[in-house]
C-alpha cells in the first residue's frame, strides 16, 4: 500500500464521518454530551484541508498519517482530539519513511496506534472506549496476517473485527470518560469513541480494497 | 429550541466578537481562540490559565482581569479547547515567574492540558497543573473518569488569582488552588436539558414533573432521575449528597449558581432553602455568590458549591478583583 492508499483512506475516513455524523452525535447525547460526530466532522474536514493545501504534500504514508494526527489535535479538542490524534501520529511514527507498507508493517503501525491511545487515556478493553474496538481490530488483524490472510481478506477481517468490537461496547458499563458519570445508565448505549474507530478502520479497508 | 445564533459553526467566533466589543479590559484573539487581560503578561507575576468548552459563560473569560485569571482558552461549546491554544495562552500570560493551569476534570481538559504543559515546559515556561474535582455525584474511583470539576472552579479562580496578585510564587498559588479544590465540594440537579448550537435538539429529555440528579455543566445525564419537588427538597438532595462528604459546619463559602436557564428569583429562593440547611447544619454563610457563573448554555437548573473557609481563604476572597463577571474592592 503506497502514499495514494493512505491518501484514500484519510478520504474515505473524513467521508465516513461526516455521513455518521448525526449518527455519531446521538449516540454521544445518549452518554456523553452531544458532541462527538460534530468535533469528529471539523477535525477531518481540517485534515483534508491541511493535505490539500501543505506547501509539501506529505509523499509518504507515514508523513500522511503523522500530519493528520497533528492537525487531529489542533482541530478536535476533547478526548477525541488528543486519543486519534496520538494514535494516527505514533502510527505514522511507526511506519517511517517508507513509500510502501505492507501488511506486518500496516500491523505494527496499528499496534503502536493502540498502544499510544492507551497509553494517554489508560483505557483498557471492556471500559467502553475506542479501545474496545481498535484493540478488536489489531488483534483480529495480527492474527490474521499470522494465517496467510490475503490484504484484502486481512483487512476485511480489521474491519468487521472493530465493528464488533464497537457492537460489543453495548453492554459494558462505561468506566472511563463522560460516560463512566452515568455509572449502569451507560449499558445498553453504542460507545460513539469505538463506533467512530471502527468506521475509520472501515474505511481503510474501502480506500486498500478499490485502489486494486 | 429558539436560540439567538446565527448559524451553529459561527456561534463561538462572533460571542468571542461580542465579548472584545463590549469587554476593552479585555485582548480578545478571535481567531486563536484566547482571551487575556489587556496590556500583556505582569513581569514577575505566577500567571492563570483555564480554559474549557465553551457554553458555560462566564466561565471561563468572564473572570479574566484584575485579581483572577490572566487568560482564558474557549473550545467549541462543551469541547475542550486544543493545546495549541493554550499553549499560546501561557505564552501570553508568562511573566517569568511560572503559569497555574487551572484544569477541570474531564479527560479532555485533562489531556489537552497535559499536552499544551509539555509544550510550554519545552520551551522553558513553568508550568503548574490543578485538577478541580469537586462534584460529589460521581464516585471518585477506579471506575470513573473520577469526580467533575465544577462550581469549585470559580473559587479556585478567585482565591489563587487573589494570590497571584499579591505576588506569591507558583509553588505557593498551586497549592492554594489545591486547598480551595479540597475544601469544596459541588451537586447539581437539572429542571431540563440544554441545546448544543450544532445539534439542534435538546441532549436529553426530562418529562414534565422530572428532574436529573447530580448533573455535570455539558448536559450530560446525571446520575438518577427523580420527582421535582420543593425547593427545599432540591436543596436538600444537593446538601445531603454534599454533607455526606464534607462536613459543612463553621464558617463556609457558598455559591448558588444557575445553569443558565433558571431565573435570579428562583435561585435566591433557593439560596434562601441552602442556607437555612447549612445553618441547621451547624454552617455560617460567611460569604456567598448567587447567579450564573458556570453555565450549561439554556439549561434550567441550579448547582451548589459548598467550600469551607479559613482566614486566609476569606482574605483572598475579599481581595479586589476586576473582571467581567465579579468584580469589587476596585
Amino acid at each position: 500500500m503506497d502514499a495514494e492508499v493512505f491518501r484514500a483512506w484519510i478520504v474515505s475516513a473524513a467521508g465516513v464521518i461526516e455521513t455518521n455524523r448525526d449518527h455519531l452525535t446521538q449516540l454521544d447525547a445518549a452518554i456523553g454530551d452531544a458532541d462527538h460526530g460534530i468535533n469528529l466532522a471539523r477535525g477531518f474536514t481540517a485534515v483534508l484541508g491541511a493535505l490539500h493545501a501543505a506547501a509539501t504534500p506529505p509523499a509518504t504514508p507515514g508523513a500522511i498519517l503523522t500530519m493528520t494526527g497533528n492537525t487531529l489535535i489542533s482541530k478536535v479538542g476533547g478526548a477525541s482530539g488528543p486519543l486519534y490524534g496520538t494514535a494516527f501520529r505514533r502510527a505514522g511514527k511507526a511506519l517511517g519513511d517508507a513509500a510502501d507498507v505492507d501488511l506486518p508493517a500496516l500491523s505494527a503501525a496499528l499496534d503502536a496506534a493502540l498502544a499510544g491511545v492507551q497509553q494517554l487515556g489508560a483505557a483498557r478493553e471492556g471500559d467502553k472506549t475506542m479501545v474496545d474496538a481498535l484493540a478488536a481490530a489489531t488483534r483480529a488483524f495480527g492474527k490474521a496476517i499470522a494465517e496467510g490472510a490475503s490484504q484484502d481478506d486481512a483487512l476485511s477481517v480489521l474491519a468487521e473485527a472493530a465493528s464488533a468490537g464497537a457492537e460489543a461496547t453495548v453492554s459494558m458499563q462505561a468506566l472511563k470518560g463522560r460516560a463512566s458519570y452515568l455509572g449502569p445508565r451507560s449499558v445498553g448505549h453504542e460507545d460513539p469513541g469505538a463506533v467512530s474507530t471502527a468506521l475509520i478502520l472501515g474505511a481503510l479497508r474501502d480506500a486498500a480494497q478499490a485502489g486494486r | 429550541m429558539k436560540k439567538l445564533i446565527n448559524s451553529p459553526e459561527t456561534v463561538v467566533t462572533e460571542a468571542l466578537e461580542g465579548v472584545a466589543a463590549a469587554h476593552p479590559s479585555l485582548s480578545v484573539d478571535v481567531e486563536n481562540k484566547v482571551i487575556t487581560r489587556a496590556g500583556g503578561p505582569r513581569p514577575g507575576k505566577v500567571g492563570l490559565v483555564s480554559g474549557g468548552g465553551s457554553g458555560h459563560e462566564p466561565l471561563h473569560g468572564g473572570f479574566v482581569g484584575y485579581g483572577m485569571l490572566d487568560a482564558a482558552c474557549p473550545g467549541e461549546v462543551f469541547t475542550s479547547p486544543v493545546p495549541d491554544q493554550m499553549l499560546l495562552a501561557t505564552q501570553a500570560v508568562n511573566g517569568g515567574a511560572g503559569v497555574l493551569h487551572v484544569v477541570k476534570n474531564y479527560t479532555g481538559d485533562v489531556l489537552n492540558f497535559q499536552m499544551a504543559a509539555e509544550m510550554a515546559g519545552d520551551e522553558g515556561i513553568e508550568v503548574i497543573p490543578v485538577v478541580i474535582n469537586d462534584d460529589v455525584a460521581v464516585q471518585d474511583s477506579l471506575y470513573t473518569a473520577g469526580r467533575r470539576g465544577t462550581g469549585a472552579t470559580v473559587f479556585v479562580e478567585k482565591i489563587a488569582g487573589a494570590l497571584a496578585e499579591e505576588g506569591a510564587d507558583l509553588a505557593a498559588v498551586a497549592a492554594v488552588a489545591r486547598e480551595v479544590n479540597e475544601r469544596s465540594r459541588s451537586f447539581g440537579v437539572a429542571l431540563s436539558s440544554c441545546v448544543v448550537p450544532a445539534a439542534g435538539k435538546p441532549t436529553f429529555e426530562l418529562g414534565e414533573a422530572e428532574v436529573e440528579l447530580g448533573i455535570g455543566i455539558h448536559g450530560e445525564p446525571g446520575r438518577t432521575r427523580a420527582a421535582l419537588g420543593p425547593a427545599r427538597e432540591m436543596a436538600a438532595v444537593a446538601l445531603d449528597a454534599i454533607s455526606a462528604d464534607m462536613p459543612v459546619g463553621g464558617d463556609l463559602l457558598v455559591m448558588v449558581n444557575g445553569m443558565g436557564g433558571t431565573p435570579l428569583i428562583e435561585l435566591y429562593l433557593m439560596f434562601n432553602e441552602v442556607r437555612k440547611y447549612l445553618e441547621a447544619h451547624g454552617g455560617n454563610v460567611a460569604r456567598n455568590l448567587v447567579g450564573n457563573y458556570i453555565t450549561s448554555l439554556e439549561m434550567q437548573g441550579f448547582s451548589v458549591t459548598v467550600c469551607q473557609l479559613t482566614e486566609t481563604l476569606t482574605r483572598l476572597w475579599d481581595a479586589p478583583v476586576d473582571t467581567p463577571a465579579l468584580r469589587w474592592g476596585r
